[in-house]
């Protein structure tokens, strides 16, 4: 990247945080649909579990302070439009469009143009008294996401600021699939009654389809089984969503980023997301499992905190000015 | 949509002369416009609008609830200046432009033209815009005004008077090439039989003037736009501009001096920045030079462009030119500098530091326009016929106290354009800005933003004050156009 003129600092703090909230809006949109979805095939019962939702997006505290007892309607209201909620899809996409508007000039005209798009469809949905159903919504703003990154992929040059945007939406995508694994097995697992029911069936198939994993699941290993779902999303090298692959993907673009080679490291971020890397690609799930599945999706949150301010300290922040200068 | 009870009022249309039939650089277009059927125009610009909206072009209004974002109003009847016209406005404004730089380069050195009693001295060292920090400097082919928008407004006479100079940091342009892709895209009919010569050249013109100016002759010169940021009301330009030319756009957080230069500061450490376009007030640009209190300067700028390291377009302390009073005296510049007669002249104005003027301004403050000698954007300004008896109290009192900050002009009959309002024509007041840049030579862009007062009656065409626009076309020369048809 050295030959091209490299990125302000402060854009690619934008860029990367562009990436972030698109794949943030996407994911919470994709949470509430297939929850939503979930809850229509549950008994009576087990029909009113929205709680889960809200711990997936790691707000369990605020959410239960603003609104007590969870149901369909305030969790909806809560993830999509509540723009007190920095989560919710109404805040990530106003946080892209307002990070986009201040790149303008770095993203393509077209790529700014969806975005825009997008933002005026949550606008105008959040100010509708009632909102158009739920399952459609969904849809509309996973769609707005994907084609976000079709434009991306087609109408921009692949230069650093493309790498921003992709290691934010990786590092994004790489941490929702830990929270809904780690939320979703705590839960589903301690049902000891329901395993081999329809409805251990249903509720795994969800988990897959929380991450769109579920037809590729059944392509890779057929009969739903917890084991091989937590490989499936953890260690998959092929699955877009898996965990270990948006790490592989996200390291790619942090060298690709600096110049240095993968497999080497130049700096501190570098150097995190390296170990990360090829702790997933030796892993084995027994291993996981046997320590706590809990356990390790903490270790390995706490581990993407640490990557992310790291990139921080290597890229974003303002350094000091001696000795640095280059004419 | 028709034409037929569209009336001129009395006053000077661009398209309809007064027996009502158009003039004839507008004919085809109005022959166009009628032959469509019911209810299109109005489909056209709804789609117009969704377009604005949905391509994000928006300006914020200060003091309005942050982040409220607006359209900037589109009609899409376009404006229509015929190449002879357009050919008198350019060469007026290559003279006047000229001048201009003559004068503050001159202002900024020996100022001969004070010593030679053309221009009265304390008129130029009482101006606000005045800097003495700009003392001396020598800017690159004494040019200081890199981009200027001029404003020019027609009078009931149909002649083109110069109404402001816009010096300093000039805005609108980007509105002018979008328009036209606006237009081109929702109304491509319109432009059917007539060659109207395309602005979409602007940005290869100013990247290429910003470049031609920077200090370090070796490598590739690195340009870049200067912003005060998101919330600034032309944000949206300083974005676009940068985009079209593909060079950054920065604010005062990302530039940094060391060493008596300027960097960018960016992933891989600082980048030297040769040429800033800078779209920030003289005020703000150097909190050590100038406000102590800028958030948006860079501490040190002011002193790297002093050593020539850096180029700054437009040049501090060019202001100097668009205080208000000393504009009544660029007729005399054009003929101190050029030896030439002004081809564009002056609007007629009252400067109220001289006795006589102030006193036929006081007396006749319910028909004049009267505006603070430092301000634009419409504002610290009184329409004296719409005004109120408390309105005129009000700046009858701030001229006494302060009579070298007024001058006063009278009202013009501004030109109207038909436009759409509901589900018909009606006449509306426009101007024109167009965009002149200067480098080692000068150029205009052709056309130009024309600003319509969307209200009626109203003369006030400022985008801050409820103000829409046009496109504005200008007709190739006859001899121009290519065999075989107009341009594509």
């Amino acid at each position: 990247m050295a030959h091209t003129k490299p990125l302000l600092s402060r854009v690619a703090d934008a860029v990367y945080w562009l990436g972030r909230y698109i794949e943030r809006a996407e994911n919470v949109a994709r949470f509430l649909d297939v929850h939503h979805n979930l809850m229509l095939d549950l008994p009576q019962g087990y029909a009113d579990q929205w709680q889960p939702i809200v711990d997936t997006t790691g707000d369990r505290a605020v959410f239960l302070e603003r609104y007590g007892a969870a149901t369909q309607d305030n969790v909806v209201r809560f993830l999509a439009f509540d723009p007190e909620n920095a989560n919710s899809i109404y805040s990530c996409v106003l946080a892209a469009r307002e990070n986009a508007r201040s790149v303008r000039e770095t993203i393509s005209s077209e790529m700014w143009q969806q975005i825009n798009s997008l933002y005026l469809l949550i606008t105008a949905e959040s100010r509708r008294s009632e909102p158009t159903d739920l399952p459609t919504f969904c849809h509309q703003v996973r769609m707005g996401c994907h084609l976000i990154h079709g434009i991306l992929h087609v109408t921009m040059s692949h230069n650093e600021a493309w790498q921003f945007i992709r290691l934010g939406t990786l590092l994004e995508r790489a941490d929702k699939t830990t929270r809904i694994l780690d939320v979703k097995y705590f839960i589903l697992l301690p049902s000891v009654s329901d395993v081999g029911t329809p409805y251990d069936d249903v509720q795994w198939s969800a988990v897959l389809k929380s991450v769109s994993g579920f037809e590729m699941y059944r392509k890779r290993y057929g009969r739903i089984a917890p084991d091989r779902i937590v490989e499936f999303l953890l260690l998959d090298g092929d699955f877009p969503r898996s965990f270990r692959y948006c790490i592989g993907i996200a390291d790619r673009a942090l060298h690709a980023i600096t110049g240095t080679p993968v497999g080497t490291f130049s700096c501190a971020s570098e150097q995190r997301m390296g170990v990360l890397r090829s702790e997933l690609d030796f892993a084995s799930v027994e291993a996981i499992l046997a320590a706590g599945l809990h356990e390790f999706c903490d270790a390995v949150q706490t581990k993407m905190n640490t990557i992310d301010e790291c990139i921080n300290g290597d890229f974003f922040a303002q350094r000091p000015l001696v000795s640095e200068a280059r004419a | 949509m028709q034409f037929s009870s569209y009336r001129t009022e009395g006053f000077y249309d661009e398209m309809f002369q007064e027996d009502g039939t158009a003039r004839p650089h507008f004919q085809l277009v109005e022959e166009i416009i009628q032959s469509l059927s019911d209810g299109q125009l109005l489909r056209y610009k709804h789609a117009a609008e969704r377009l604005l909206l949905q391509l994000g072009i928006t300006f914020n209004v200060y003091g309005d609830t942050a982040g409220t974002e607006r359209i900037f109003p589109f009609d899409l009847i376009p404006r229509i200046i015929p190449a002879h016209e357009w050919d008198r406005i350019e060469r007026g404004l290559k003279q006047r432009i000229h001048a201009l730089n003559a004068f503050i380069d001159d202002i900024y050195h020996e100022q001969k033209i004070l010593k030679d009693g053309a221009i009265p001295a304390e008129v130029v060292t009482s101006a606000v815009s005045y800097r003495k920090q700009c003392h001396g400097l020598n800017p690159p082919w004494g040019v200081w005004c890199h981009v200027t928008g001029t404003d020019l407004v027609r009078d009931s006479d149909g002649e083109y008077y110069v109404l402001e100079d816009n010096l300093r940091v000039p805005s609108g342009v980007s509105y002018v090439l979008e328009n036209r892709e606006v237009l081109k895209r929702i109304f491509p009919g319109v432009f059917e039989g007539l060659s109207v010569r395309p602005v979409n050249g602007y940005p290869s013109h100013l990247l290429e003037m910003l470049e031609s100016l920077a200090p370090h002759p070796s490598g590739p010169p690195r340009v870049v736009v200067l912003t005060p940021g998101i919330y600034n009301s032309a944000y949206f330009e300083h974005s676009f501009l940068a985009q079209q030319m593909g060079v950054q756009l920065v604010e005062g957080r990302d530039l940094v001096v060391s060493g008596g230069d300027v960097f960018t500061r960016t992933t891989q450490g600082l980048e030297r920045v040769d040429v800033i376009y800078r779209r920030v007030d003289d005020d703000f640009l150097d909190p050590q030079e100038f406000r102590a209190d800028s958030m948006l300067g860079v501490p040190g700028l002011m002193a790297a462009y002093r050593a020539g390291r850096v180029a700054l377009a437009n040049a501090p302390g060019n202001g100097v030119a668009d205080d208000k009073v000393i504009y009544a005296y660029v007729p005399d510049m054009i003929r101190y500098y050029e030896g030439e007669e002004p081809i564009l002249p002056n609007v007629p104005t009252y400067l109220c530091w001289r006795d006589t003027d102030r006193k036929y301004v006081l007396e006749n403050l319910g028909k004049l326009v009267v505006k603070a000698a430092n301000e634009s954007g419409g504002y610290g300004m009184l329409v004296g016929p719409h005004s109120t008896a408390a309105q005129r109290e009000e700046f009858a009192v701030r001229i006494q106290a302060d009579p070298r900050n007024y001058i006063a002009q009278p009202t013009l009959a501004l030109s109207r354009v038909p436009t759409i309002v509901e589900d018909h024509f009606e006449g509306r007041h426009v101007d024109l800005r167009p965009y002149v840049l200067c480098g080692k030579d000068i150029y205009v862009l052709p056309g130009g933003l024309t600003r319509v007062a969307m209200r009626k009656g109203s003369l006030v065409v400022n985008s801050s004050q409820g103000g829409g626009s046009k496109d504005t076309w200008v007709l190739a020369a006859p001899a121009s156009v290519p065999k075989g048809g107009r341009q594509q």
